[in-house]
């Protein structure tokens, strides 16, 4: 697989330097990790980089990650790029939310290296 | 006048014994998972006076409250250096950041685990506060779930109150 680069979105960022790791502890081979702390930071970031995959929380201030994943799709360049959620609200609800409004994938916290593994890379397509 | 068991669901499903369980199998997955380490109960001795931090997430929806949790200052220190694999030494504002989202992930897996409750209930981003001298006061009745741990020989207090 050619190099990732990855954009994550939290407004902790603690979770965002353990996302980090977990992507590495996952095999990926990371180019570009690039961070914002929520969805509008992310929006001006994806101005002027690049990513490949896109890890986002749901709970943020300012812009939270199902409006940003709803903003991303509106955005003919960004539209095909993965998401992933990363969050604490793990509810039915909220996952069939995410995916219909075009994520990819959606992780639970408190997650494991391996889930991180299992859910990410099927989405890039390894 | 609708009887209360029908106003809310989530009090009339309310089992002081078993909720509390659940959050004490909340915070122990999530200190093993993030964390690396395990949790037991805490056995009082004398603590030596340290600053404290106090991490809340609000709940609301189908459940209404607080949870929080509340540690020394070091006892946070050390949670951010085991989340983030670095020394104590080198963990600066960081404590209070891994603080707020260990608040946040037991809040989130403990609702998981309250099958059909916590499909309708949110989370807040976390609020902490530095320090002990401060009061909260809920404005409607409810129940107070209280569990203490020792983490790094010191008290680890995690609380949920929840509003009728």
């Amino acid at each position: 697989m050619s190099p990732i680069r990855a954009l994550i979105v939290d407004d902790s960022s603690v979770m965002r330097k353990i996302v980090e790791r977990s992507l590495r502890q996952a095999g990926l081979d990371l180019s570009s990790v690039i961070e914002a702390g929520n969805g509008v930071e992310a929006l001006g970031l994806l101005d002027s980089n690049s990513v490949d995959l896109i890890l986002c929380d749901i709970n943020m201030p300012v812009m939270d990650g199902l409006e940003l994943v709803r903003h991303l799709q509106t955005i003919e360049k960004l539209r095909g790029v993965p998401v992933v959620m990363i969050t604490t609200e793990g509810s039915e609800s909220n996952v069939i939310q995410a995916l219909s409004l075009g994520a990819k994938g959606y992780i639970r916290k408190p997650f494991t290296p391996d889930q991180v593994k299992e859910h990410v890379l099927p989405v890039l397509g390894a | 006048m609708t009887p209360s068991s029908e106003r809310s669901p989530s009090i009339a499903a309310f089992d002081c014994t078993q909720w509390t369980q659940l959050l004490e199998f909340s915070a122990c997955e999530v200190f093993d998972i993030m964390l690396g380490t395990r949790l037991h109960a805490y056995v009082p001795s004398p603590v030596p006076d340290d600053d404290e931090f106090t991490a809340l997430v609000g709940l609301a929806g189908s459940l209404c409250g607080v949870l929080s949790i509340r540690c020394a200052n070091q006892s946070a220190r050390i949670m951010a250096s085991l989340m983030l694999g670095m020394p104590p030494e080198e963990v600066d504002n960081d404590s209070w950041d891994a603080l707020g989202e260990v608040a946040n992930m037991i809040a989130g897996n403990f609702k998981g685990k309250l099958s059909g409750i916590g499909n309708h209930c949110m989370l807040s981003v976390p609020t902490i506060i530095v320090g002990s001298d401060y009061k909260t006061r809920s404005l409607g009745p409810g129940k107070t779930l209280e569990t203490v741990f020792d983490f790094d020989h010191k008290p680890l207090w995690v609380t949920l109150e929840l509003h009728d």
